[in-house]
């Protein structure tokens, strides 16, 4: 008998046959109905139509035929709430069914059929099964707890099936064990605040107990669930560890992963000195590399978690490199991950081998791989110092190879050698200069470029050079085009005699021919450092640059802490930690985190420092400027100064009108408007929703991801009834900043989502960084004195407002509602100066100098102090300058005249810049 | 918890799908690749779960690209796939699951599919859907897998229909206690009028070598399959040449030490069917389990020290002018001379751009497979400490292709008897106390064969 003819396709009228079939009085004819409807079920097609019929051969004897109603159950009972209640019957008849089989059938499936009126008919039957005497009925009732928790948890709470789950804990079946712990575990999940698994160390020793009996998926289950525990010392960590190791030997890699995770964790506890932490050290290592044989797909899983484990101890692996050579019939994924290793465990020891390794690799076919092989070769060289001679001849042969992605991304890591071992190995600048032409990637053209400034008086014709590239500059990308501007300045400065007219075009270029706010910033400062004072900016230019460091692409350490709680899961797959804090809905979003962090924290753990030339000029603590210094201006200025009058200013800080953040063609017909306001030391979320759709939306949600200043929401969003159509509802939504911290780019990006019965939508807004300053922000005048002094100039920015009618005595009281405060005041030379600080949420602390005259206040900025506190992840100063100047700039100008407001924004820019049009003679 | 769980042909048709839960799908609807899916968009029912399924085939299947990661991020949902032949397995996602656990539940359903109804082919899936959506049933609930041994749950799924319904209750609740109990993998009552075992050591040696000969990296990889057929619950203890084992018993007289000190191996790490007592053979290095009735994989080893590699391979390359290859292969044999190595291969990559070749051997057949771009060498079978050669002139078509050829590395497969990593079985004894047979009563058989893993030389 073969099954394969139900899936032959289909006529017309097929639907109204199956109907007669359905409806026969043959057992057997209507055994081959339902099969068919299964079939057409699987292929996707739509045979809801046929519900009564179906259900009605439910009654049956024949199991089979119950087992294929069931499954037809399962995909269209949501569809027919009303219909599927005529299923109820049986399947509480089944479940006094003598038979265990088919009692645990019944109960299972009764939990598969999500709809509310059948939830409270399963209650019943549900509260036996778990109390059957049979194991196989219990362990499937287990599970049903779940289900019935993910459609209605308040029921699952109100009729105490948690303290008969929690029960099961102690069964003596090994495996309904197991399937409560996984039950538990995953209905903890959506409250987090709840004490529902209760660890304690009686309950894990019997979940240790259980694990040396259940099955290998109830070993992983329980294991994961162990992760979860705190032991309440080390000695209680060491005996878990004990009983947890022989699991090390388990065929199944799951729970090798999962064994390796509780130990990953426990050991933290564990003394260093002690002689069983050695041990577990050396044991941990064999299962790892044993991981390596498996089939592929795993290998994969297991590479990128090793990758995790090599970064948090890399004594485990240290000695085990060669297990990582890549295999020539790896697929791509597995030798990708490969080379990541081999790089983090490459050491001096075993450099050479890997060397050789990396230069075979080169050769390869997939040119990703080739790529990457090239870029290992670099970070050799960058992370160990001995090797790095050969590390660049290796480079210099590969160059030779001519092939062009292989030449472009060793100039790339020629590059990042050069910032580390500077006045080296410049020799090879001839060869580099060959492949000029034949680059057309824009990172080897900026990587390119940037040696050529950088070293522009060792090159004779660095002046040629650079100017072929000039000539396309409009088409360049914005990275090649201000590596070109910078080097072109370098190579004045270096230079000046011969190379004036080329600054001049190039300055030009970027200043007045160019729609990129970042360009037009570099050019500009360029343009007025050369043109006040050539010797600073030969000073600022050229200073000494910091050497990068080979740890640019190591995991934050916080984030490793977490993901490595996260073993075997997805989240250390992904390297990017699932959603903190509560779903959305309970179980569903989850995963969602990582769309929404995406790229995100890729750029931010990117793995070159980038802008090498805006280092120079603005000399920061940090290593890395973001090329993109001007960006925030841009898009900050836009919600700043489209305001029409001095809305809200009397009282409390300035606050934008509300603006459109999520319009209602993206997201089914629900618009989002808001704004940001701060009220006495309170920071709220000003949100005005409207139902733009057809149809009653309720269960509103929201949510936001990790960013700069942690904002997140102090309370849920509280729609208190359900919105009609055309209807609109205005919340305020306070907000705290307590919240995980990322930095986000620009800094003031906030990204939300928000969820409603349709759907969940994301969305993101910049808000304004006036709302972050907090009113304690007064700062004591010795300590300012102090602060101000040990200011370094670098950190210093400088602006002008025109235009402000304003005497000292309105300007101070204006900033102070924006808890802006002056700290002192002077008058000098008939001109106001004031002194003022302010103090951000998370403790910086930034100081300004105001320097008022009749008409033209001009104001200087001064960036914190960075070390005050600090961050939890880099952090660049000078960009949080450029914010606060909006900040300050708006609540300045807020009540401004409305008419001349709109075209403040252009006065501003220039204001900023302070007309810097004439050149240096 | 896996969400959902869908299994294609090559052409992306669905031909299996089972959804455990609602939350896949919901999302994937925003995405813009589903412009392709035009047809079920319409569709009022079950959209959800299509746009689940149709992301994929857009996104994985019909792919241009070769597959860049086994797990794959579709608008915020996780395909995990396998493929096996010319079908895709896919188990879907929206959570954050054991990623492991997924992939190793994939391979279970594999081998579930294979020991009920053989290969793995749209033709056999399609004759036993009903079969498999009873199976999807019963080892996944809520996207939790349950117990996924073929041996118990053959004894109430068979693919001729449900037995249970005529069962007896002793029967059901035995069942029931075999899917649920500590020895889920092994049902009682069996009986055979002889017993008997099979043991095979089967290994894989895996090289790989520099074109000078130095080695630089080689590995066992190794099996010890078991076939049982014995009556009762029988207490199986598995003894090898483990030096850890050998070294603690030879504690007494430092001379034995020494002497079966060479007869030992190390093993860098092994791993075991579920059968077998974990915490025991951590607290005491010894091997004891009930088997499972019938074939089974006992244990899996690496060893990296004392490895015999069975063949050296020594390649000599030369490239005459640009239009000519030279190359001269030599293996050496490298084993007892009474033995006889089986199946022997060499594979020796040639350029692209080969016009033709010409190849003089000394032992059996060589030829060039231009559609593998190789000169394929075989020989059927050779003794230990024994040398043969190959010399090939492979001319090449001029080509304007600045890149170099990357040169492959040289491959060989072959099969030797013996176990490349020294491995010895010491003894495998038996004790079922309820039956009347005693150890010396079983049959047991024992089988080592070594076979090539990946066995390369780079030239």
């Amino acid at each position: 008998m073969t099954d394969s003819k139900y899936f032959t396709t289909t006529k017309k009228g097929e639907i109204f046959e199956l109907k007669a079939e359905l409806n026969s009085d043959k057992k057997e004819k209507k055994k081959e109905a339902v099969k068919k409807v299964i079939a057409s079920m699987t292929v996707g097609k739509d045979v809801s139509a046929l519900f009564p019929d179906v259900v009605n051969c439910m009654q049956t004897d024949n199991l089979e035929l119950k087992k294929l109603v069931y499954l037809y159950l399962m995909n269209y009972a949501k569809s027919q709430p009303d219909m599927a209640i005529m299923a109820v019957n049986t399947f509480v008849k089944d479940c006094e069914d003598p038979n265990p089989l088919i009692r645990a059938l019944a109960v299972r499936t009764m939990g598969c059929i999500r709809v509310d009126k059948i939830t409270e008919y399963l209650c019943e039957p549900l509260r036996k099964c778990l109390k059957d005497e049979d194991p196989y009925v219990r362990k499937t009732a287990a599970v049903c707890v779940a289900k019935l928790h993910d459609i209605n948890a308040q029921l699952v709470e109100d009729q105490g099936f948690l303290d008969t789950l929690k029960d099961l804990i102690s069964d003596s079946n090994p495996m309904v064990v197991a399937n409560a712990v996984a039950a538990l575990s995953e209905i903890a999940e959506s409250h987090p605040s709840s004490n529902l698994l209760d660890l304690n160390p009686q309950s894990i020793n019997k979940l240790l107990t259980a694990l040396n009996e259940c099955t290998e998926w109830g070993q992983i289950f329980i294991l994961d669930c162990l992760a979860n525990y705190t032991p309440k010392d080390d000695r209680e960590a060491q005996s878990i560890c004990e009983r947890v190791t022989p699991r090390l030997s388990h065929a199944n890699s799951a729970v090798v992963l999962s064994a390796v995770k509780v130990l990953m964790k426990f050991m933290e506890m564990l003394s260093k000195d002690l002689d069983y932490y050695g041990t577990l050290l050396k044991k941990l290592a064999p299962p790892l590399v044993t991981l390596l044989s498996a089939e592929p797909e795993l290998q994969y899983v297991a590479l990128r978690n090793i990758n995790l484990i090599v970064q948090k101890r890399p004594e485990i692996l240290k000695h085990e490199m060669k297990v990582f050579f890549v295999k020539y019939n790896d697929p791509i994924y597995v030798k990708l991950e490969k080379l990541d290793i081999m790089i983090r465990l490459a050491s001096q020891a075993n450099i050479a081998q890997v060397l050789a390794e990396l230069k075979e690799y080169a050769t390869e076919v997939d040119v990703d791989f080739v790529r990457k092989a090239v870029r290992a070769i670099g970070r050799c060289a960058i992370k160990v110092e001995q090797s790095a001679e050969r590390c660049v001849s290796t480079l210099l042969d590969l160059i030779q190879t001519k092939v062009n992605y292989v030449v472009q991304e060793a100039i790339v890591v020629i590059k990042d050698i050069f910032r580390k071992y500077p006045n080296k190995y410049e020799s090879v600048i001839a060869t580099l200069c060959e492949n000029l032409d034949s680059l057309d990637e824009p990172e080897a053209r900026a990587a390119m470029i940037w040696i050529v400034g950088e070293y522009a008086e060792r090159i004779d014709n660095a002046d040629e050079l650079l100017e072929s590239f000039l000539e396309g500059f409009h088409d360049e990308s914005t990275q090649v085009q201000l590596q070109l501007l910078t080097g072109i300045v370098k190579l004045f400065l270096k230079k000046p005699t011969e190379t004036q007219e080329l600054v001049q075009q190039v300055l030009s270029l970027a200043t007045q021919d160019s729609d990129n706010p970042d360009l037009r910033d570099r050019g500009y400062i360029y343009w007025r450092l050369l043109s006040t004072d050539p010797v600073a900016a030969k000073e600022v230019v050229l200073a000494e640059k910091p050497l990068i460091s080979e740890e640019t692409d190591l995991i934050e350490p916080t984030l490793l802490d977490e993901l490595i709680c996260y073993i075997g899961t997805l989240a250390s797959v992904y390297h990017k930690p699932p959603m903190s804090g509560p779903p959305l809905t309970t179980s569903s979003v989850q995963m969602g985190a990582v769309d929404l962090l995406g790229g995100g924290l890729d750029s931010l753990m990117g793995d070159e420092p980038e802008g090498i030339g805006g280092t120079n000029f603005v000399a920061p603590p940090t290593a890395a400027v973001p090329a993109s210094l001007g960006a925030p201006i841009g898009s900050g200025l836009s919600d700043l100064f489209d305001l029409t009058s001095g809305v809200g200013t009397l009282s409390g800080s300035y606050v934008a009108p509300k603006a459109v953040w999520l319009p209602a063609m993206k997201a089914k017909g629900l618009e989002i408007s808001g704004t940001f306001t701060r009220q006495v030391g309170s920071i709220s979320m000003d949100l005005q929703l409207t139902n733009k759709a057809l149809q009653v939306m309720t269960d509103f949600a929201i949510q936001f991801n990790r960013n700069s200043f942690g904002l997140a929401p102090a309370a849920p969003l509280q729609v208190h009834a359900p919105l009609s159509p055309n209807q609109t509802v205005e919340i305020s939504l306070p907000l705290s900043t307590v919240g995980s911290v990322m930095k986000m780019e620009p800094l003031n990006n906030l990204q939300v989502a928000v969820k409603n019965n349709i759907d969940v939508f994301y969305f993101s807004t910049l808000y304004p960084l006036h709302i972050l300053f907090v009113e304690d922000g007064k700062m004591d005048r010795q300590m300012f004195l102090a602060t101000w002094k040990d200011i370094p100039n670098e950190n210093e920015a400088q602006f002008q407002i025109r235009d402000c009618p304003l005497n000292a005595e309105a300007v101070s009281s204006k900033l102070q509602s924006s808890n802006i405060f002056t700290v002192a005041k002077r008058n000098v030379e008939g001109q106001d100066m004031l002194y003022q600080s302010l103090k951000l949420t998370n403790g910086i602390w930034v100081l300004a100098e105001l320097r008022i005259q009749p008409g033209n206040p001009s104001c200087t900025v001064r960036a914190p102090a960075p070390t005050l506190r600090p961050w939890s992840l880099p952090f660049v100063p000078c960009q949080g300058v450029v914010l606060v100047e909006d900040a300050v700039q708006a609540s300045l100008q807020a009540w401004l005249e409305p008419e001349s407001v709109r075209s403040l924004k252009r006065t501003f820019l220039e204001s900023f810049h302070i007309h810097p049009v004439r050149l240096p003679r | 918890m896996i969400g959902g769980l869908f299994i294609y042909n090559h052409k992306g048709e669905v031909l299996i799908s089972r959804v455990y839960r609602d939350d896949i799908g919901s999302q994937a609807a925003d995405s813009a690749v589903f412009s392709s899916s035009g047809p079920f968009l319409g569709e009022r029912l079950g959209a959800n779960r299509r746009n689940a399924v149709d992301a994929f085939r857009v996104n994985v299947i019909h792919a241009r690209q070769q597959v860049r990661s086994p797990v794959t991020n579709i608008a915020r949902t996780s395909f995990f796939h396998v493929k096996r032949s010319n079908i895709w397995l896919a188990a879907v996602t929206k959570q954050n699951v054991n990623a492991a656990m997924v992939f190793e539940f994939l391979y279970k359903m594999c081998d579930v599919m294979a020991a009920y109804f053989g290969k793995i082919s749209e033709e056999n899936i399609k004759n036993n859907f009903v079969l498999i959506y009873e199976l999807l049933d019963e080892i996944l609930d809520f996207g939790y897998p349950q117990n996924s041994e073929t041996g118990a749950l053959k004894t109430f799924i068979t693919q001729q229909g449900i037995k249970s319904q005529h069962q007896t209750k002793e029967e059901q609740s035995q069942i029931t206690s075999q899917v649920t109990g500590q020895i889920g993998w092994r049902r009682e009552g069996i009986k055979y009028r002889r017993n008997e075992l099979f043991l095979d050591v089967l290994e894989s040696v895996n090289l790989l070598m520099s074109p000078q000969g130095q080695v630089l990296s080689a590995h066992v990889s190794g099996r010890v399959v078991m076939k049982s057929y014995l009556s009762g619950m029988p207490e199986c203890k598995f003894g090898m040449n483990d030096k850890i084992v050998i070294e603690k018993q030879g504690k007494g007289t430092a001379d034995e030490t020494s002497k079966s000190g060479k007869q030992s191996i190390a093993i860098d790490d092994c791993t075991f069917h579920q059968c077998v007592r974990l915490s025991k053979f951590d607290s005491e290095r010894s091997i004891s389990f009930i088997p499972p009735d019938g074939e089974f994989e006992l244990m899996r080893y690496r060893t990296t020290k004392d490895i015999i590699l069975p063949f050296r391979v020594i390649p000599l390359v030369r490239e005459v002018g640009r239009t000519k290859l030279e190359v001269k292969v030599v293996i050496k044999s490298n084993f007892k001379p009474s033995l006889l190595a089986q199946k022997i291969e060499v594979r020796i990559p040639t350029p692209l751009n080969t016009s033709g070749v010409q190849v003089i051997c000394m032992k059996g057949k060589a030829k060039y497979k231009a559609s593998e771009n190789a000169i394929v060498w075989k020989i059927k079978r050779m003794a230990g400490m024994k040398e043969s050669q190959i010399s090939a002139e492979i001319e090449l078509l001029p080509t304007n292709d600045k890149k170099k050829w990357a040169r492959p590395p040289i491959s060989m497969n072959f099969e030797v008897p013996f176990a490349p990593s020294g491995l010895k079985v010491r003894y495998l004894k038996v004790f079922e106390p309820k039956l009347n047979y005693s150890d010396h009563d079983v049959i047991k058989w024992v089988r080592y064969i070594g076979r090539s893993g990946i066995y390369e030389t780079r030239c």
